[in-house]
């Protein structure tokens, strides 16, 4: 089996970079045709949430790829993908970009401002371990994890790393560093 | 008062080492987008929904820069801040070759990204910004791998080619594309001491030539840029190597831009299917008039090499 990397726009190109040092096969998702394709996880990359919204509107995808992560398909979302997973985001942020909506958190978008806003830290993640490097570009901050998520990792207070499940959620990009431990994580889900 | 006291004085602190890595990843979060030129909050927006991943804020449209003659500069900061209010994705600004204090006033305004653009007239002939002394990324236009590798020594975080801007013409944006590619394939072909004399010739560092050498490709993420009018037109660049597309005055300038921003969004998502291509290719109105290179009198990819 394989993991599908979403390759509608953003840093996917990464991704694949990532998991191929470790060993797992992938190939890119770009139209609903390749949902016919046989995978078993899923890479919602980082890019910009709002044209990705955008394109999975026009291909139909979202509802497909809803129904496999409701059935427990392990899922990686990184920075806009976790804004496509989050159910909820922060009220004044939220113009109807449509989302997966399978993660039970409240997600708010750009929240450290612009690029002079971004940042690098290095922080500990739950079940992962000490020193994990963190790239956050323009990145999108965890506002409120519900019951059902659970927080791995904060930075200055804020989740920045959140499972559910088979579903994980980082506010920044693992895919950026040479630290594979995250998509070890993802492949063991 | 000593000169480099007068220099120090008027820039911002030095960025922190970091900032380089970080400015060059927020183009990779770029890639496979479209950066549409705008000129005011209601075309960022129609920008933005048609899926545009950033919008360039200037006053003037590269083919009105072209029509209208005379200097042209950095837009006004306010008109600028207005388009920064009206959407969420970044917002790029362009300043004048050489114009520091442009730049300067750009990353006081909090800008994502500056193009240091040969659209605009140049402020210096000779020398381009240090741009290694600002926190906020660059992006500059470049012709072939000397002008990409020399940006990019200077700091520039992401290279577009330069084309022929304002003209609806993609011929220029082609060879560049296409010179860039076979010089770097030349690169990577030679033997690691013949590195120093392309070094050399290519007036770049040796690091910078040992970085394409090794890895086949520019250490920044590359866009095509400069004539960019149709779906086709965006997906020709993709399919010669570049890695996104600015689109200036292709998108305002024709008769339905809301639809064509959506179908060359589409066509870079999908430039490898010639039939989703032919499908958003259809009934999209007037194109923009084209100029052609040979009945105009003013090369902007002639500044700043």
């Amino acid at each position: 089996m394989a993991t599908a990397v979403l390759a509608l726009q953003g840093a996917f190109a990464e991704h694949e970079a990532r998991l191929a040092e470790l060993g797992e096969k992938t190939f890119e998702l770009r139209s609903p045709e390749d949902l016919a394709r046989s995978f078993d996880r899923l890479v919602l990359p980082g890019g910009e949430s709002t044209v990705q919204g955008r394109l999975h509107e026009e291909l139909g995808m979202l509802g497909p790829l809803r129904e496999r992560i409701v059935d427990g398909m392990p899922v990686l979302a990184t920075c806009a993908g976790l804004i496509l997973l989050a159910q909820r985001l922060a009220a004044h942020d939220d113009k109807g970009t449509p989302r997966l909506a399978t993660m039970d958190v409240t997600v708010e978008r750009n929240a450290y401002g612009r690029q002079l806003g971004s940042f690098h830290a290095v922080a500990e993640v739950a079940g992962v371990g000490r020193d994990v490097p963190m790239t956050f570009i323009r990145a999108p901050r965890v506002v409120d994890a519900g019951p059902k998520a659970q927080v791995l990792a904060r930075v200055n207070g804020d989740a920045v790393a959140v499972r559910q499940g088979v579903q994980l959620g980082l506010a920044f990009h693992p895919e950026l560093d040479q630290d594979l431990r995250l998509h070890q994580l993802f492949l063991s889900l | 008062m000593a000169k480099d006291e007068r220099t120090s004085k008027a820039t911002i602190p030095a960025p922190e080492p970091e900032r380089a890595k970080l400015n060059r990843e927020l183009a990779q979060m770029l890639k496979g987008g479209v950066i549409m030129d705008v000129t005011t909050p209601e075309q960022a927006r129609i920008a933005e929904e048609a899926g545009a991943c950033a919008v360039m804020a200037l006053e003037r449209i590269p083919a009105d820069i072209r029509a209208a003659g005379g200097v042209s500069r950095m837009s006004d900061p306010h008109m600028i801040k207005g388009i920064q209010a009206a959407v969420s994705i970044p917002v790029m600004a362009k300043c004048r070759i050489g114009h520091f204090v442009e730049a300067q006033v750009l990353q006081a305004i909090d800008i994502d990204y500056i193009d240091e653009s040969e659209v605009l007239s140049p402020a210096d002939d000779v020398y381009h910004i240090d741009k290694t002394q600002f926190a906020v990324p660059f992006v500059c236009g470049a012709r072939d791998l000397g002008e990409a590798l020399r940006r990019i020594a200077e700091g520039a975080s992401m290279i577009r080619t330069k084309g022929e801007p304002g003209t609806g013409d993609v011929v220029q944006a082609v060879s560049h594309m296409r010179l860039i590619d076979a010089q770097i394939r030349h690169v990577v072909s030679l033997r690691a001491d013949e590195l120093f004399e392309e070094a050399k010739r290519l007036q770049v560092p040796i690091e910078l030539v040992r970085s394409v050498h090794e890895s086949g490709r520019l250490p920044v993420v590359n866009f095509a840029a400069g004539g960019v009018a149709t779906p086709a037109d965006a997906a020709l660049m993709m399919q010669l190597g570049a890695e996104g597309v600015f689109v200036g005055s292709g998108i305002f300038k024709s008769g339905d831009p809301a639809k064509r921003a959506r179908a060359i969004v589409g066509a870079v998502t999908d430039f490898n299917d010639p039939e989703k291509i032919a499908s958003l290719s259809e009934d999209l109105g007037e194109a923009m008039v084209g100029i052609n290179k040979d009945e105009m009198d003013l090369l902007m990819a002639e500044r700043g090499k």
